[in-house]
């Protein structure tokens, strides 16, 4: 892996370097802005997941960027479990008021008080799965046709066939026996009402891009991603925050200890990793230096099976 | 600085391709160790007591289940000078589509070869479709070395092979490298096995591999994609055009040409959301305001006046059908998606399938079923914008969508001869003497005439009689005629209408070439089509050489009733499809500079006619 800025350090501008050419950077940044004006084209009601990670903030800061002067053209939306970090509920209201874009929340309890989804009462059950049938209601109630993932193909073995354009039948499932060839830029936009598509405009970005990218672009982002001290307690080789969502049972010991969270989840399944990285340039040279996959290091819900995350998406999560 | 670089791989699980990744990523990194755990389990559930990289690129429950690879599959890995994206693919004919679909963006393709075995006909297709699809750069891996005792002849010997075949292929770079994926040996380090092979291992080819020029810096071609309005206190009242730079290089200032509605602009400024820039080329995203206040929308190219692409309803193209339910079939009509463009489109002909494992072509296909590949026309309902696929990756692709399934059926690379420039880099050479020096030294001036009519309208006979009358006088002058082009320049030509496009091009650049000279050239040629007329007074206007068209314009019953060759009794009868007048149409010229027929007097009055035309001409 590789630890040296990306950016636009030499002085060229706009990710440029010598006789026309892009950094990674740049390049990278130029496909991300050239799907999001395409899905503004040809779609009627685009929507953006936004969870107030760190993948989602890098997303809006793109479209952003692909509409400016006039603002983002669609909404964001955000599935709320009811489990998450607070840091990151304050982000997001204080984030996107800045930007001027709308927030729309939709809520996994009101699906649980409603009896449409039921809940896992076995200790340790997480909401993770219960997203989706919240998600899907809120894709169906607002009519979205278009519906950004922050989703990476490094990620995880299944997304990494995933395409930009990702086709979902009317029940939101995704078929990836029938997926469509994507070639070159072009992207086919065609779908009947009730179906639509998922657009993952950082498919080609790494966890370590996205890092360099935040530093370059000087993104702000919730502060539980940088070395803090935190109560945790040791579960499944993971260290879990201590939270009102999450506490220890009966021989897990709390202590205190520098931690950063590689990755923003709910507060009951997502780890956090022993880190001293307390400033952006610490947190890109030990991203860069990592030998565990984010998800593998810190996120329950990925250790369900070899198979955990394809199935999950067929059933139509993020 | 890093740069990107896509590279696509193809192979199957035996030639060690998975292997080879699996060698790349760990030695580069590009593995985390969960992973590496996760493989090794699964390794050893299957009693495999190594550590099997193969597994780490399977990433569907069926592909792992049945232990193949069905999907492209992408990878990353990064080193200090570059970051690299592998499209990753199986290699048998049924995994076609998905080769083509890895290809499409990659700047090099990496083809594997089995030391024991050779060249084989997966050899040959991954070279095939990797020079179909334009990939600028090939490296050929040797690989399994080890098992042949690391023997140079037997490398040499497949090289040859290998240049053998891709001697038929458009492929600008082609590197060879003997390894050892297994043992490592040239991936990342060099081999000391291989103490002969002098050149570079695999990684630090992959990381110094020039890929600078690959991007076509020429020819400005920017595809609106959106059109950005704002109303904000900040930028009241502003219109930019938005979209990513297809090729070219703009500046602000630069004089523009709308297509295809033709009207002209200039660049006013260049804009990112990070402020201006002096300069847009491939592949930023930028947008871009002009200085006049015209109709811009979503589908338009911004281009040069005197550098644009073609317009045309008609479309040739090389497709490869990607669709298990179904196959192309000539005379259905489909959705095109090109550039930031999407017509209805019907296929009108299949010219022939093309085996893609040697370069066999099959005339009488009509169509194409899953993985297949052949040469399509297509008659779109609107017209597009394009340009040769080989000089332009972006306005010479498309993808073919069924409008009752949605589905992406198919994918194609354009073919446009004519008006193409498919050597950018060739630079006119100009010579000693400048045209009026020349002319003056010869005592004459060159022009072109061009006579177009129906066959057996009288075209050659009046043309050679101007040619003689002005041979006879002293001045140069000489006739090109339709039929004996055929027999020699234009020899390998037919009589489709992208043919006969052609046919007349050429006979224009010679004609050109005659006229440039200081000869009269004369061109008798039946040119059915005001498009390619236009295209021969084109060629001559921008070069500022005298030409006139001149129309015989005989009756098409009166051209039956003398019949000088039979033709029309033969096309009659159904023998010549496609012959003018009686199964293709003859456009009339719009604007011809003079009309001659049956009504305009002996034949020597028509001569003296048509001579005090180019006098005229060259005054």
């Amino acid at each position: 892996m590789v630890d040296d800025s990306g950016g636009r350090g030499s002085g060229a501008p706009h990710g440029a370097t010598g006789h026309y050419r892009l950094s990674h950077l740049g390049a990278l940044e130029a496909h991300a802005i050239h799907v999001f004006r395409e899905v503004a084209a040809e779609f009627e009601r685009p929507v953006l997941l936004f969870s107030g990670g760190k993948d989602s903030i890098v997303m809006l800061h793109l479209a952003k960027k692909a509409f400016w002067p006039a603002p983002v053209p669609f909404p964001v939306l955000h599935i709320d479990t009811g489990r998450n970090f607070e840091e990151v509920l304050e982000f997001r209201d204080r984030h996107a008021a800045a930007l001027g874009v709308r927030v729309l929340v939709a809520k996994v309890q009101d699906d649980i008080d409603a009896g449409r989804t039921v809940e896992d009462a076995t200790l340790g059950a997480t909401r993770n799965r219960l997203q989706t049938p919240t998600l899907l209601r809120a894709i169906r109630e607002g009519r979205y046709d278009a519906v950004f993932g922050g989703a990476r193909r490094d990620e995880e073995k299944a997304r990494a066939k995933e395409r930009i354009f990702s086709f979902r039948d009317e029940f939101g499932q995704w078929d990836p026996k029938k997926q469509r060839p994507e070639l070159w830029n072009l992207y086919n936009a065609q779908h009947n009402k009730g179906e639509h598509i998922r657009v993952f405009p950082l498919s080609n970005w790494t966890e370590l891009d996205v890092w360099h990218y935040i530093r370059q672009e000087g993104i702000d982002v919730p502060r539980i991603y940088f070395a803090h001290r935190r109560r945790v307690f040791q579960r499944d080789g993971m260290f879990m925050a201590v939270t009102e969502h999450l506490a220890p049972s009966e021989g897990e010991p709390v202590f205190e200890a520098m931690v950063r969270f590689r990755t923003v989840g709910d507060a009951d399944c997502t780890g956090c990793v022993e880190s001293m990285a307390e400033t952006i340039d610490l947190v890109v040279a030990e991203v860069a230096g990592t030998r565990l996959t984010e998800r593998g290091a810190t996120r329950a819900d990925d250790r369900i099976s070899e198979a955990g995350m394809e199935d999950r998406k067929r059933e139509g999560y993020f | 600085m890093t740069e990107l670089l896509r590279l696509a791989t193809a192979g199957s699980v035996d030639d060690g391709k998975s292997t080879l990744i699996g060698r790349l990523l760990y030695d580069a990194k590009g593995i985390y160790e969960d992973q590496l755990e996760a493989i090794r389990r699964t390794s050893e559930q299957r009693g495999n007591p190594e550590t099997d990289l193969a597994l780490l690129t399977d990433g569907l429950r069926a592909e792992r289940e049945q232990g193949i690879t069905i999907d492209v599959a992408y990878r990353y890995f990064a080193t200090p000078k570059r970051k690299f994206i592998i499209a990753d693919t199986p290699g048998h004919t049924e995994y076609t589509r998905n080769m083509v679909t890895g290809a499409s963006n990659a700047h090099m393709s990496l083809i594997l070869i089995d030391a024991r075995k050779g060249v084989i006909e997966q050899t040959r297709r991954h070279a095939f479709l990797s020079s179909m699809l334009g990939v600028p750069h090939m490296v050929v891996c040797v690989n399994k070395m080890d098992l042949i005792d690391w023997n140079q002849d037997r490398y040499e010997e497949i090289k040859s092979d290998f240049m053998e075949f891709a001697a038929r292929l458009n492929v600008r770079d082609i590197t060879f490298i003997p390894i050892s994926a297994l043992r490592g040996d040239n991936v990342v380090q060099r081999s000391d096995n291989m103490w002969w092979y002098d050149g570079s291992p695999l990684l630090s080819h992959l990381e110094s591999v020039y890929i600078g020029s690959d991007e076509n810096f020429i020819d400005p071609r920017f595809p609106v994609q959106y059109v950005i309005r704002s109303q904000t206190p900040d930028a009241p009242d502003f219109r930019g055009y938005a979209g990513t730079v297809a090729s070219g290089v703009l500046r602000p200032g630069d004089e523009l040409l709308v297509m295809p509605s033709g009207t002209t602009s200039r660049i006013a400024s260049i804009l990112t959301a990070d402020g201006e820039v002096a300069e847009a080329f491939p592949p930023m995203a930028v947008v871009i305001t002009l200085t006049d206040d015209i109709a811009v929308s979503r589908g338009d190219v911004l281009c040069r006046p005197n550098n644009r692409p073609t317009v045309s309803h008609d479309i040739e193209a090389t497709v490869c059908w990607m669709d298990e339910r179904s196959s192309l079939a000539e005379g259905r009509t489909y959705l095109l998606k090109h550039s930031t463009r999407t017509v209805r489109a019907t296929a009108e002909a299949v010219q022939y399938r093309l085996d893609v494992n040697g370069l066999h072509r099959d005339e009488v296909a009509s169509t194409l079923a899953l993985n297949e590949i052949g040469r399509v026309s297509f008659r779109c309902t609107e017209p597009l914008l394009v340009d040769d696929y080989t000089t332009n990756r972006t306005t010479g692709s498309f993808i073919i969508i069924d409008p009752t399934t949605n589905a992406t059926v198919g994918a194609g690379v354009i073919r446009v001869i004519g008006t193409t420039h498919a050597s950018p880099n060739v630079v006119r050479h100009g010579g000693r003497l400048s045209r009026s020096e020349r002319y003056a030294a010869l005592g004459a001036a060159g022009a072109t005439l061009l006579f177009t009519g129906l066959s057996g309208a009288g075209k050659s006979t009046l043309a050679s009689g101007v040619e003689e009358a002005f041979v006879r006088s002293g001045r140069p002058a000489f006739l090109l005629d339709g039929d004996n082009l055929r027999h020699g320049l234009n020899g390998d030509l037919g009589f489709s209408d992208l043919d006969r496009t052609e046919n007349v091009r050429r006979a224009g650049e010679v004609a050109r070439m005659f006229a440039e000279s200081g000869a009269l050239a004369l061109i008798a040629l039946i040119s059915p089509f005001e498009e390619d007329r236009r295209l021969i007074r084109t060629m001559h206007e921008e070069a500022g050489l005298a030409y006139a068209e001149i129309f015989v314009d005989t009756s098409l019953e009166e051209c039956e009733r003398r019949d000088p060759k039979g033709l029309y009794a033969r096309a009659r009868a159904g023998q010549l499809p496609g012959f003018t007048g009686i199964d293709s149409a003859y456009e009339m010229p719009a604007h011809p500079d003079l009309v001659v027929g049956p009504g305009s007097g002996s034949f020597s009055e028509q001569v003296s006619v048509v001579i005090d035309l180019v006098e005229a001409l060259l005054r």
